[in-house]
């Protein structure tokens, strides 16, 4: 079965990383699984930063972890600088993926509740392999680069910090092991708003600091646009439309990406306030056949059931996987 | 006082607009001086701190904060599910349609939930036994508060399924809560919650927990119903973007008090407390072009055992003066242009139209005579 589709692939140039089929299953019981991400591709050039959009329980994370071989995926290819992840052994995985990390959405119980900031921001340093000569000092450049002083923090446990400064801990970690790709799971969706500024702003410098390309993994519409260059829509572990950051709001055209849109709150001021029936999410178990959003879409006919769309070009950088919408559906101007 | 400036004949008050609910009426709910204060072993924690509100039947006040700002011990003490006990002091006072929440008796107090006043929690499960079906939630409310035998209670509770958006309302009522999805959990709470059609709804971070399309659809779901039952809701978030478009009236907490107060589109079109614009700044926008710079407010909200004295804002404050460090400001200092509008700050955004200067007309007179060259 060929997923959703490669066109959205940019053969001529040279990325950082790169996920070929990749598929994500969960054994449930005897006979069943969770098909969590079902044939993904995608590609990320360096200093871009993609942004992985999607409800929850759409598969992202499983995409995230999979690509950091956090369980390594069922099938499927991931290469980082052209080394594939999913054929190393421990030791060489974990110096290969070194140059791949990974912060998540809850940064206090991310972090071990009993060492202290020095320590948690080392700690990379040793699990991954290196050793440091000079060690205190690059974590104290480290700290400061994410925005704590080292001499507050230094001996501080995790509890003894609030969230946004949790959150800079993990980003300290991270950046610890010079990567070239930082995989962000949510990494602001437990944070208050005015934290959430702060980190937002933080990873963007630490993007252009460390030369970093990102994937950012969120539900926020608007917070995934602030932050993204390109954008991936994923719905029930297959993409449904990829397209420029800077076109999210007005050219997007797939109805699901329509559907995320119209239910930011910023986006339905004096809108319609009718009460609509509750819609449910599909069991992941057995997934809808064809096209898997079909059981909530407005336009879904007999071939969404049948014949599974896949991702096709309407326009400069811009993809969708739908039987029921083209070019001409695009916004112009 | 000082006679009236002369200029104010010509009235800086716009006609009000719709949005003076219940401005004559006596409003369902008045909330004086309200202070909520835990005795811990750290010290007392001022969780609210001198809270006054007031909202008239049908209108939808939104209460907006950060975390830890007093949001739920505000909503949990105007319920009465916070009243005055060994360690928990509660002054000021709260009414609702007149009587007075904390001087009932817990019997009485108990009696008012469920048809006077109605809560809904961000975690459905709190309202819900996990081993009594979702039937047996609504009949068991329905036949104590209002008295239906079982077969009317049954009847009605399919009604408030249907009502609150459930698909299969017979079928669903032999279900238990673990059967249904977090957003037809918060439903079924909703539909809990209206069963004895309360005057008053409080929902606290309603849709905090629901994936983003579920929320909009239980946000438009309490906007119909409260409209439909002319209900007043009292909206909490920390999401702003949940309170504009929805509310009538927003409250911005900040440290246990209220920094501003008015309009929902004054607020969010003209906020005059530091607070509110530093927050509302804060903000990714969908209209945001990608990597704009965020506005961020430096430092953490207090600690609240032990709040800074002034101004609870003056630490982390861009316009913070020295008289802000000493003096806290008067919490409801009404505008004069607009009595609905009252912001607690020494040096509020923008100047009062009429402050010493006598000047009531705001701004207008600066741009006619101070024209170019
Ligand atoms: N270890 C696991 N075992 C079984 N099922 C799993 C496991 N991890 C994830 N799943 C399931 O896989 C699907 C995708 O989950 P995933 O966590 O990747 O979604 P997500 O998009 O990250 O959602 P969220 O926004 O809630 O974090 C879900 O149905 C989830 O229940
Ligand atoms: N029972 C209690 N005993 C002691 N302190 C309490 C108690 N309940 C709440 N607090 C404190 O009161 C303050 C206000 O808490 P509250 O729960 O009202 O915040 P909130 O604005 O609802 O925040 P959130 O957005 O996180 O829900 C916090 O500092 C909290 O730690
Ligand atoms: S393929 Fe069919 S069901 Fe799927 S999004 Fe397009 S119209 Fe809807
Ligand atoms: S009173 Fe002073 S510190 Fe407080 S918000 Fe106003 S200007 Fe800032
Ligand atoms: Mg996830
Ligand atoms: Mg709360």
């Amino acid at each position: 079965m060929a997923g959703s589709g490669t066109v959205h692939l940019r053969e001529s140039e040279q990325p950082v990383l790169s996920v070929r089929d990749l598929v994500v299953e969960f054994p449930v019981g005897r006979r069943q699984k969770v098909h969590a991400v079902s044939g993904l591709n995608l590609d990320l050039l360096a200093g871009e930063t993609l942004g992985i959009l999607g409800e929850s329980g759409c598969g992202k994370s499983s995409a995230g972890r999979a690509f950091m071989q956090m369980p390594p995926p069922t099938s499927g290819s991931v290469l980082l600088h052209g080394t594939e992840l999913t054929r190393l052994r421990s030791r060489e995985l974990r110096r290969a993926r070194a140059k791949m990390q990974m912060i998540m959405q809850d940064p206090v119980s991310s972090l071990n509740p009993r060492r202290r900031v020095r320590d948690l921001v080392a700690e990379g340093l040793s699990i991954w392999g290196f050793e440091g000569e000079d060690e205190d000092r690059l974590i104290r450049e480290t700290l400061h680069a994410v925005g704590l002083e080292p001499e507050v923090v230094w001996n501080r446990r995790p509890h003894e910090l609030s969230g946004g400064q949790c959150q800079r801990v993990c980003i300290a970690r991270a950046l610890m092991l010079k990567p070239s790709v930082l995989i962000c799971d949510e990494p602001v969706a437990s944070l208050d708003v005015s934290v959430q500024a702060q980190i937002l702003n933080l990873l963007e410098r630490s993007k252009r600091s460390h030369l970093l390309s990102l994937v950012f993994i969120a539900h926020d519409v608007a917070v995934v646009k602030n932050i993204s260059d390109r954008v991936m829509v994923l719905y029930l572990g297959k993409t449904c439309e990829v397209l420029p950051s800077a076109h999210l709001d007005t050219r997007a055209v797939h109805p699901y990406t329509r559907l995320l849109l119209a239910s930011v709150p910023e986006a339905t001021e004096g809108g319609s306030r009718q009460t609509q029936p509750a819609t449910e999410l599909p069991s992941p178990l057995d997934p809808p056949s064809g096209c898997r959003f079909r059981t909530r879409c407005p336009l879904a006919t007999d071939r969404c059931a049948a014949e599974e769309p896949v991702l096709r070009e309407l326009g400069p950088g811009h993809f969708v996987a739908c039987h029921h919408v083209d070019a001409a559906h695009v916004p112009t101007a | 006082m000082t006679p009236e400036p002369p200029m104010s004949q010509e009235p800086p008050m716009t006609p009000e607009p719709p949005v003076t609910v219940g401005s004559t009426a006596t409003p369902l709910l008045e909330v004086d001086d309200l202070r909520t204060t835990f005795h811990t072993p750290r010290g007392a924690v001022r969780a609210v701190d001198g809270v006054s509100l007031r909202l008239s039947a049908g209108e939808t006040i939104g209460v907006v904060g950060e975390s830890g700002s007093g949001k739920s011990v505000l909503g949990r003490t105007i319920m009465g599910l916070i009243s005055a006990g060994p360690a928990t002091e509660v002054q000021g006072t709260v009414r609702i349609g007149g009587r007075d929440v904390h001087a009932l008796a817990p019997g009485e107090r108990r009696r008012l939930w469920g048809p006077e006043v109605a809560m809904v929690f961000q975690d459905p499960m709190t309202s819900l036994n996990p081993t009594k079906r979702i039937g047996t939630h609504l009949t068991e409310t329905l036949r104590l508060h209002l008295g239906l035998r079982r077969g009317a209670a049954a009847d009605r509770a399919i009604e408030l399924l249907v009502q609150v958006g459930i698909p299969e309302p017979r079928r669903r009522v032999r279900q238990f809560p673990h059967e249904l999805s977090g957003g037809m959990r918060q439903r079924v709470v909703i539909a809990l919650a209206l069963a004895c059609s309360p005057k008053l709804l409080i929902a606290d971070e309603p849709t905090t927990a629901l994936d983003v399309t579920v929320q909009k659809q239980i946000l438009d779901l309490l906007g119909t119903l409260a409209e439909r039952l002319d209900m007043a809701t009292i909206l909490i978030s920390h999401d702003l973007g949940v309170i504009a478009g929805r509310t009538d009236r927003v409250a911005v907490m900040y440290a246990g008090r209220i920094a501003e107060t008015a309009a929902t589109a004054a607020v969010f079109e003209h906020p005059l407390h530091p607070y509110t614009d530093a927050l509302i700044g804060s903000i990714p926008r969908l209209s945001n072009e990608p990597h704009a710079e965020l506005r961020v407010i430096d430092g953490n909200p207090p600690d609240m055992s032990a709040p800074p004295p002034g101004c609870r804002f003056a630490p982390r404050c861009v316009h913070a003066f020295e008289r802000c460090r000493e003096e806290a400001p008067p919490p409801h200092e009404p505008l004069a242009y607009d009595a609905r509008h009252s912001v607690a700050c020494h040096a509020p955004l923008l100047p009062a139209p009429n402050a010493d200067s006598g000047n009531a007309d705001s701004g207008n007179a600066d741009s006619m005579n101070g024209g170019d060259d």
